[in-house]
């Protein structure tokens, strides 16, 4: 790729601390107006990976390129066109919402008058309007989140870091995250999100990888990848003799998975396993086209935590 | 390696001040709250000691006890002000309110923040300082022209006891660990340093320690100045005090480097 118009890049990154290894030989490289997700189970290196893109430790080995400028030595240049929306609150819960996107606004050097010119419309943005000048510490966990990102938004970045963006929000808190992103990337803003939320993966991201203790494990479009691992409907199965039903849906699935206490069947033709089912009033059965998880499932023999 | 140290030191002359303004702005919320608190404390040591004791001592060093005292209680709440602000409110900040992480995903540096803050725990300091020696001022033991010629002293004051406590909170697990370096190290100082009695009471090895501790370097430059006295040493004193600021800045932002940045 052109360098101009690459916003990431990770070559061969490797980091660990004492004799843990955290991030393992990680390549990958994000274009700018692209949304791409990190996406793996708690403790896969998502955030030491946001954490050194962002120039807070450095790699041990390998070399990062963020907007251009070469990371962690130019860091500091990189950050001032880069938003960040950390895993964890750190608003000024004392402080106003208002308050909150002027302080932010000074550390970017902005002057008063600069931030107050783009309040509204990062107010606007959040849908926050009629709490503009509520204490933080009043808002609900959504409206928490909707700050943060515009607090991110301040400083007009091209690219936004989210590590966990919608980690604790209920569905429809979720939902409206994800709509405000979607107005980002049609703004041209480069997203890069760390996530364990399959369903985020897939909504969001024109293209992803997959870590898995430090290591990449896959990489592609959300679609492609579902295709080239699964390639085929899903029937879950749960409850009853796992090692009879096995042996009974064999002929006809591509592959079995037991996760749990629920068997993954992957299956070209459901219809020609679902009369085997039919009557069992013992299991409870669900069929679905193929996702995310089933990816992860079948790459690493386990489930995401949820 | 010098460029990883160098990254986390001060940008610019500058960025401190958004660091400097987002505590006033916290400050000014709970300003009548946090100003009686802080100066309720040496006010009532200063009358009580000053008129209670003060009877019984007489005469020091030429002058009523209250009036040498006060010189002392000036440098004391200097040290006091800006000690607490960065045990306390600072070390909020950077641990558990996440403040300082915040502030890192910006242009800001950890040297900016860092300065930010001591200049914040200074301005406290001038803030409590100024307000004793008003106090004596309105009362007769100092001139008023006085407390203004100490106020450099005391923001400086101000910048080595923040500076210092910096350096505690950099590695300290936790706020329990505050009471080592309170009762160990300024407590002490308090007694050992000349702000409460005369430093001819101690033994000359004592006296020998006690000279070289920063509190003393404040008194000997706020007493002769209050009490409008010739300040003897002056560049010594200010020298002193100079580099009890700025060793423990570089030594506690290298240390926050350690603790924040890994």
């Amino acid at each position: 790729m052109n360098m101009s118009t690459v916003a990431i890049d990770l070559a061969g990154v490797k980091k660990s601390f004492g004799d843990k290894l955290i991030v393992n030989d990680l390549s990958f490289s994000v274009a700018r107006g692209e949304c791409f997700g990190l996406l793996g189970p708690n403790g896969a290196g998502k955030s030491t990976t946001v954490r050194m893109l962002l120039g807070m430790i450095s790699p041990d080995a390998g070399s990062i390129t963020i907007l251009d400028e070469p990371v962690p030595s130019r860091a500091r240049a990189a950050r001032v066109r880069v938003g960040v929306v950390p895993q964890f609150d750190n608003l000024e819960p004392e402080f106003t919402v208002r308050e909150n996107l002027l302080v932010f606004g000074r550390y970017f050097g902005m002057s008063t008058r600069k931030i107050a010119a783009v309040v509204p419309s990062l107010l606007e943005f959040a849908r926050l309007e009629v709490k503009a000048d509520v204490r933080v510490s009043e808002l609900s966990g959504g409206m928490k989140r909707r700050l943060t990102l515009a607090r991110a938004l301040i400083n007009d970045p091209h690219l936004l870091v989210m590590d966990e963006p919608t980690t604790g929000l209920d569905p429809h808190a979720r939902h409206l995250i994800w709509e405000r992103l979607r107005v980002l990337l049609a703004r041209g803003k480069t997203i890069l999100l760390t996530t364990h939320f399959m369903e985020e993966a897939e909504r969001l991201c024109d293209r992803l990888c997959v870590l898995e203790s430090g290591c990449k494990i896959a990489e592609g479009k959300p679609d492609a990848l579902i295709d080239e691992h699964i390639g085929c409907n899903v029937i879950e199965i749960y409850g009853g003799d796992v090692h009879q039903l096995r042996e009974l849906i064999r002929p006809y699935a591509k592959h079995i998975e037991l996760s749990g206490e629920t068997l993954f069947c992957y299956v070209p033709y459901p219809e020609q396993v679902r009369p085997h089912l039919s009557g069992r009033s013992d299991l409870r059965v669900l069929q679905r086209p193929p996702n995310l998880e089933d990816v992860f499932l079948r790459l690493t023999g386990r489930e995401m935590e949820k | 390696m010098d460029g990883a140290y160098a990254s986390v030191m001060p940008a610019n002359a500058y960025n401190w001040i958004a660091v400097w303004r987002r505590n006033f702005l916290a400050w000014r919320k709970v300003a009548l709250a946090s100003l009686l608190g802080n100066l309720a404390d040496p006010i009532t040591n200063l009358l009580g000691l000053g008129f209670g004791l003060g009877l019984i001592v007489g005469r020091v060093e030429g002058t009523s006890y209250i009036a040498f005292l006060a010189a002392g209680m000036v440098a004391i709440s200097a040290m006091t002000s800006a000690t607490f602000e960065t045990l306390y409110a600072a070390f909020a900040r950077m641990d558990a309110k996440r403040t300082w992480e915040a502030i890192l995903f910006t242009q800001l540096t950890l040297g900016d923040i860092v300065l930010g803050e001591l200049v914040w725990a200074a301005s406290k300091s001038v803030l409590a300082g100024t307000a004793i020696g008003i106090v004596a001022a309105a009362l007769g033991y100092a001139s008023w022209s006085s407390i203004l010629f100490a106020i450099p002293t005391i923001a400086l004051t101000g910048l080595v006891f923040g500076s210092l406590a910096m350096v505690v909170i950099s590695l300290s697990p936790t706020y329990d660990y505050f009471v080592f370096y309170h009762s160990l190290l300024l407590t002490p100082m308090v007694f050992l340093c000349g702000a409460v009695f005369p430093t001819s009471q101690l033994p000359e090895s004592f006296r020998n320690f006690a000279g070289v501790l920063p509190l003393s370097h404040s008194v000997d430059l706020i007493r002769p100045m209050m009490l409008e006295h010739s300040v003897g040493d002056v560049l010594l004193h200010v020298s002193a005090l100079f580099l009890y600021a700025v060793l423990p800045f570089f030594v506690s932002t290298l240390l926050f480097r350690r603790r924040l940045l890994r």
